[in-house]
């Protein structure tokens, strides 16, 4: 499905306590530390203000949080928000919680758990937060698949009325996680790195073998 | 390249009947299937009514030619995906480059609960292989397996909307030329998880549902399967296709969690867009296989989308969960079988129980089954939380 | 109600607030605390699991969760109702 004109304007890794934003470190946090701590840690360093977060799962933590370091200095709010979609992906699904709603319906079962037992929801939190009302897909899939995360928005970008889109890859599951998020936009603006698979894949993997 | 996207077939399994022909028919006798559970054991099957598929998971293993222990939602899966296949008049999958895409929700849950209930009572009991299927991806492998497909397969997990989203990425993948078959849709069984989830949510109804009725107080949850064959240009030249996917459009609400927005924004957005997409006037559509979960919240903001895009000239519209019950990530699969069959036969489904009159609306569903109707265009609505909404239409010749 | 308090901030994972910064008057949805139709559901959990109560009807919600004392007054009263 690569044909379209669109490039990848920006993108934020996390891993191993560690956030790059456009290959850039960020932020690495004592290795100590467990996941909730920090994410806690990582909202107080880029966000504050937004107290929903703390009623997220570590998904949707990890994806908000993601996208708030990637859209700070590259905001969408010129768009139309139907024109900014989304396409995430990752391997568990949302399995990390569903683990943890179904350890409480023994006792009383949770209404706010239940609620982030859908992989999708992480897209809602960051479309809640940013205003975004355009497409939305996930994908559940073993591996982050650099073909269909850079082919299925190119068409998306070319044939449909997006604008721009969010996608790449958000997994969690106990204190493995690792969040690949990618802005892609019709405009060459930021990076304006042309979107290929091989493109996506060189980012995808940088960092992750020297670590 | 295709220019057009055409369904050449489909098949469905559900609380209402086995194949897609038990449950036209009980839509034409006014069946609807929701009633005390039978098969799934929970502390509430005295209190909430499901609509089963009528039939244990040996005889769904009988019928889907698979072992007895693989997940419910696979066994559903692979049965209506079979049986939309042979309908589409096409011969040896292995003679065509074929996708395979599903939305499913709840992935191998029914089993990993299994192993939950053996291992919280012993931890050393509790059979590790019932988790491997816990993913929603390997439900979806297990029948791509099965039926021999191996050209391209995804699982899409978007929530209720999960089955819809299934066919806009299949009519792509056939509109790009990277197959020329796909089968899409979605599946999900019934689990306690699910029950028990929605039930926090206080959602459920403890009567029969009563979509876009005054008195509505919740959902029903139901359990099945749907796929349409979505086919290319030419090979549609050599079959005889129901109707062709003519439009679509997914928009997110950006509202909440789990409730729509009151003027249900991306409900009117995804509508919007899917006539759009199809450019048709809102007056051309003949009838909408509504979301219509028989929720408080779900069916105010979707019939106050519905008015904004459509009023005054509204079209024929019914909520078929009021029969099937909702079957989550199976349901946009379930109701684009049913869509497309719509605008083949001119068929308009009941709306069962429908009763008294929304105050928010100057419109109601249709309670009668009828057929041979003029249908040219049939939209099919399929909301789902996260804020993910999606509408389809579907257009003869 | 300082119990209450507490017990509100740690069900609904309310990390930014402290009880003394909860105003008793102060109405908990929407522009008070800012609590949506989830946190309203976990309330009914919070009934349950800390006071035995049990609300079956979640139209009651609004009602009794309008704010600090009308939540304390329904435990009151439930609780009166049943000694």
């Amino acid at each position: 499905m690569n044909s379209a004109e669109a490039y990848i304007t920006g993108y934020c890794i996390i891993r191993q306590q560690g956030i790059w934003l456009n290959g850039q470190l960020l932020w690495e946090a004592d290795r100590s530390m467990d996941l909730q701590e920090w994410l806690r840690a990582g909202y107080d360093r880029f966000s504050g203000q937004y107290p929903k977060f703390h009623k997220m799962d570590a998904l949707s933590k990890l994806g908000w949080l993601a996208a708030e370091v990637l859209l700070k200095d590259a905001p969408l709010q010129a768009l139309p928000p139907e024109k900014v979609g989304m396409v995430l992906s990752n391997r568990s699904g949302s399995l990390d919680t569903d683990l943890r709603y179904y350890a409480t319906v023994k006792d009383i079962a949770s209404p706010a758990l239940f609620v982030y037992t859908l992989p999708n929801i992480v897209m809602g939190e960051i479309c809640i937060r940013h205003g975004f009302k355009g497409e939305n897909t996930f994908f559940v899939s073993e591996n982050f698949d650099p073909e269909l995360m850079s082919s299925y928005p190119a068409q998306l970008l070319a044939a449909t009325p997006l604008e721009a889109c969010l996608c790449g890859w958000v997994e969690v599951m106990g204190e493995a996680y690792e969040v690949a998020l990618f802005l892609l936009e019709k405009t060459p603006t930021g990076l304006a790195k042309p979107l290929t698979a091989t493109a996506l894949n060189d980012i995808y993997l940088n960092n992750k073998i020297s670590k | 390249m295709s220019e057009k996207v055409w369904i050449a077939g489909g098949g469905v399994i559900s609380g209402i009947g086995l194949n897609l022909r038990e449950c036209l028919g009980a839509f034409r006798e006014m069946k609807p299937g929701m009633g005390a559970m039978q098969y799934l054991s929970s502390v509430h099957r005295n209190t909430f009514p499901v609509a089963e598929v009528k039939a244990d998971n040996t005889t769904l293993a009988d019928m889907a030619g698979l072992p007895e222990n693989i997940s419910r939602t696979a066994l559903l899966s692979l049965i209506a995906a079979k049986e939309a296949w042979q309908s589409s008049g096409l011969d040896d999958i292995s003679r065509y480059r074929v996708g395979f895409v599903s939305g499913n929700t709840v992935g191998g849950m029914d089993k990993t609960e299994d192993f939950f209930a053996e291992y919280l009572a012993d931890n050393r009991k509790g059979r590790l292989q019932q988790v491997v299927h816990h993913e929603c991806g390997s439900v979806t492998e297990i029948v791509a397996d099965a039926m021999g497909i191996r050209h391209h397969v995804s699982t899409i997990s978007t929530a209720c909307s999960s089955g819809a989203n299934a066919l806009m990425y299949g009519y792509r993948l056939i509109r790009n030329n990277i197959v020329d078959v796909v089968i899409a849709g979605g599946t999900d069984s019934l689990t306690r998880f699910t029950l028990n989830g929605f039930n926090t949510l206080m959602i459920l109804d403890q009567q029969p549902c009563r979509p876009f009725d005054e008195t509505r107080t919740g959902l029903n949850l139901g359990e099945g399967a749907g796929y349409v064959v979505l086919v290319s240009d030419s090979l549609a030249a050599q079959l005889q296709p129901w109707c062709r996917l003519s439009g679509f459009a997914n928009a997110n609400d950006a509202y909440h969690q789990t409730a729509s927005s009151p003027d249900g924004t991306g409900n009117y957005l995804a509508m919007k867009g899917a006539l759009d997409m199809s450019g048709l006037q809102p007056q051309q559509i003949g009838y909408i296989n509504l979301h219509g979960t028989g929720t408080g919240n779900n069916d105010v903001s979707e019939g106050i989308a519905i008015n904004r895009i459509f009023a005054p000239h509204f079209p024929a519209m019914s909520s078929t969960k009021s029969f099937t019950g909702h079957t989550l990530g199976a349901s946009g699969g379930i109701e684009a079988v049913l869509s497309a069959v719509s605008v083949k036969e001119g068929i308009i489904y009941p709306n069962a129980r429908f009763e008294h009159q929304m105050k928010e609306l100057p419109f109601a569903p249709a309670t009668a089954w009828s057929e041979g109707n003029d249908l040219r265009h049939v939209m099919s609505n399929s909301f789902g939380f996260g804020g993910n909404c999606s509408s389809l239409v579907f257009s003869s010749f | 109600m300082a119990d209450l308090k507490k017990q509100i901030i740690e069900q609904l994972n309310l990390q930014e607030v402290t009880p003394e910064s909860i105003g008793n008057d102060e109405p908990l949805f929407k522009e008070g605390l800012g609590l949506d139709s989830i946190d309203a559901l976990e309330l009914i959990v919070l009934l349950q699991q800390h006071y035995n109560i049990r609300i079956a009807n979640p139209e009651q919600g609004p009602e009794i969760f309008y704010s600090i004392r009308s939540m304390a007054e329904f435990i009151v009263a439930q609780q009166t109702a049943k000694a």
